[in-house]
């Protein structure tokens, strides 16, 4: 087998129909890349040139060491790609079963790449029920399901994703997204995901691509992309920062788990795994208040209170401010977004560079690595 | 029924057979490439391929009598190469056939891999398989229906037709000698009794032909499932 590719890089500029492309981007190609940005915005039309399925003869891209295409030059054609392609409409093959579609690619795929074994796929997708049932009368969140199990098996070196759930009704999306964190921690494929919903991104990815305009307006890990003053993530009204953090201890009297974050620690209520798996925090920036001395223990029901540094700040509209933070009284943790009233900022005489202390009243788990399994399934 | 009356089912039986063959072979990558081209002049080749359904049948027969003949080069080269010209042979009807034929196999058959669109070969294409490979699994069994229409109606206007054969086939029994020559000979020769045979026959049987194909394609219909 290929080794893992470390980087993917790609340029693809150009004139596809009446749209102009101007995307430059390199991301790591290991976990989930988000390719995020309204409708419109040309996020489909990259995923399509990474696959082949559309050319711009300007085009540029590299997936670790293998050359994909290189101008007019190279060009690698679709089905010589190692890539999984899961469409926004499942698109399964009305002339064959659900068995015969799951194993298209894989028949079809090179004899040394067979990793991901069909059983594996079948229990990581929870496919055992559909397998003798006709592909005609599936709902569309067993058939998105099959689609992603059919675009696994063709051994993919690199998934691609279009809005898979974008086509589904909200019950089937929250059906099909844990199969998706599942996904992201059981196998080893880096993943490049569109969407425009920004509640899909905060819960599956870890790197992110801003698009607008057909252009990659920036690129980064998604923590410092939400809350980059320069981008309009951080405006948004539910403008929020999400948290890769560690379980450290449990406390089952309260429902609540001790988590780490990079500078700083936080008691989040919900089910978490073990102590020492992993976990995503979401901390919404109207959550988030400032004050300048920590009160003492038993002085606030706000739990988590954490020294944090204020690094920039920036009016939202007439009244409120959004305050650019980093965690830990040395500002070198994570970053964190406030929202207060531009009223309190002046009271408080706050200014960037000043160390004080945010008070969250909300931390949520974003439900990732969780047990689909144990999820209520809806058999009859 | 006499033996000469079974001669010309035979016959025409055994030609609409052969020609239905031809049609789904030379007509398939016609279809395919004017349901997949984007080339400015597939319309142009549509309208020519078209052409036998509106030209009448004698002027077709007679364009292709005068380009077999032994005095045109084509009729020459063929007689040079298979030892025989086409006129006034079963072989000339074929191909005459296979001609006059044509827009009825490739009208269904482009329809149906048009109905197609892309999005079956994209996601054939994302799983390896080659554009080869993809039209043989996904395309063909996805076009089914009109495959099973191109066939019927190739079959079946085979077996009707009478222009064409009567210029380029003549009347030579066993030979050139088909049903719809035959019943034209018998209503000629005054033999009332045997042309209602033969007219009903062919009646029943275009009548059933359509009827099961509709059933068939009903059947087949998975045009349901996206």
């Amino acid at each position: 087998m290929t080794a893992k590719p470390a980087t993917l890089t790609a340029a693809f500029v150009g004139r596809l129909g009446t749209f102009h492309l101007d995307a430059r981007f390199e991301v790591p190609a290991k976990g989930i890349t988000a390719l995020f940005g309204p409708s419109g915005c040309g996020k489909t039309t990259v995923l399509r040139c990474v696959a082949g399925l559309s050319r711009l003869p300007e085009g540029v891209l590299r997936v670790g060491r293998d050359v994909w295409q290189d101008g007019a030059r190279v060009f690698v054609p679709p089905h010589r790609r190692p890539v999984g392609y899961v469409f926004q409409e499942a698109s399964l093959f009305p002339h064959l079963s659900v068995p015969a579609n799951l194993r298209f690619g894989q028949r079809r795929a090179a004899a040394g790449d067979h990793a991901i074994a069909f059983d594996e796929v079948v229990d990581l997708l929870g496919l055992g029920r559909l397998l003798d049932r006709p592909t005609a009368v599936l709902s569309g969140g067993e058939r998105q399901r099959v689609a992603i199990g059919r675009a696994l098996l063709s051994q993919p070196r690199l998934l691609l994703m279009d809005e898979p759930l974008s086509a589904l009704d909200r019950f089937s999306k929250d059906d099909i997204l844990p199969y998706l964190e599942t996904l992201h921690d059981a196998l080893d494929i880096p993943v490049l995901y569109v969407s425009h919903d920004i509640a899909e991104v905060e819960r599956l990815a870890d790197t992110l691509v801003l698009m607008e305009h057909g252009r990659a307006k920036a690129v980064g890990p998604l923590s410092a992309l939400m809350a980059d003053p320069a981008l309009p993530l951080a405006r948004l009204p539910e403008a929020a920062e999400v948290l890769d953090a560690r379980v450290e201890a449990r406390d089952e009297t309260y429902g609540l788990a001790s988590v780490s974050v990079p500078g700083g620690h936080l008691l989040v209520p919900g089910r978490v795994g073990a102590v020492g798996s992993p976990c995503r925090v979401r901390i919404l920036a109207s959550d988030v208040s400032l004050t300048r001395d920590a009160p003492g223990p038993a002085q606030s029901s706000i739990l988590n209170v954490l020294p944090v540094r204020i690094v920039g700040a920036e009016p939202t509209d007439a009244h409120l401010v959004t305050v650019f933070l980093h965690l830990g009284a040395d500002g070198q943790g994570a970053p964190l977004l406030a929202r207060i009233t531009r009223k309190s900022w002046d009271l408080l005489g706050l200014a960037a560079g000043q160390a004080v202390h945010a008070q969250v009243k909300g931390v949520a788990l974003v439900e990732r690595g969780s047990d689909p399994t144990a999820k209520d399934e809806d058999t009859p | 029924m006499s033996g000469e009356m079974w001669d010309a089912v035979w016959l025409t039986a055994t030609l609409a057979a052969i020609v239905t063959v031809l049609l789904l072979v030379v007509a398939t990558p016609i279809a395919w490439w004017l349901a997949r081209s984007r080339s400015p002049v597939k319309e142009v080749v549509g309208a020519l391929v078209t052409l036998p359904l509106v030209l009448p049948p004698t002027v077709l027969g007679f364009y292709l009598l005068v380009a077999f003949s032994p005095n045109s080069p084509l009729g020459q080269g063929i007689a040079a190469v298979f030892g025989q010209g086409l006129p006034f042979t079963f072989e000339g009807l074929v191909v005459a056939s296979v001609i006059h034929s044509l827009p009825f196999a490739v009208q269904p058959i482009r329809n149906a891999f048009e109905a197609i669109g892309d999005r079956p070969l994209e996601v054939a294409a994302t799983l390896r398989a080659s554009p080869w490979d993809a039209f043989w699994t996904v395309a063909v069994p996805l076009a089914r229906p009109g495959f099973l229409a191109g066939a019927v109606l190739g079959f079946a206007h085979t077996v009707g037709e009478f222009g064409v054969v009567l210029m380029i086939g003549g009347n030579i029994p066993g030979e050139t000698k088909v049903l719809s020559i035959a019943i034209y000979d018998y209503v000629e020769t005054l033999q009332w009794t045997q042309a209602h045979i033969l007219a009903a026959g062919m009646l029943g049987f275009s009548f059933v032909v359509l009827l099961a194909m509709r059933l068939i394609e009903k059947r087949l219909g998975w045009g349901t499932g996206r």
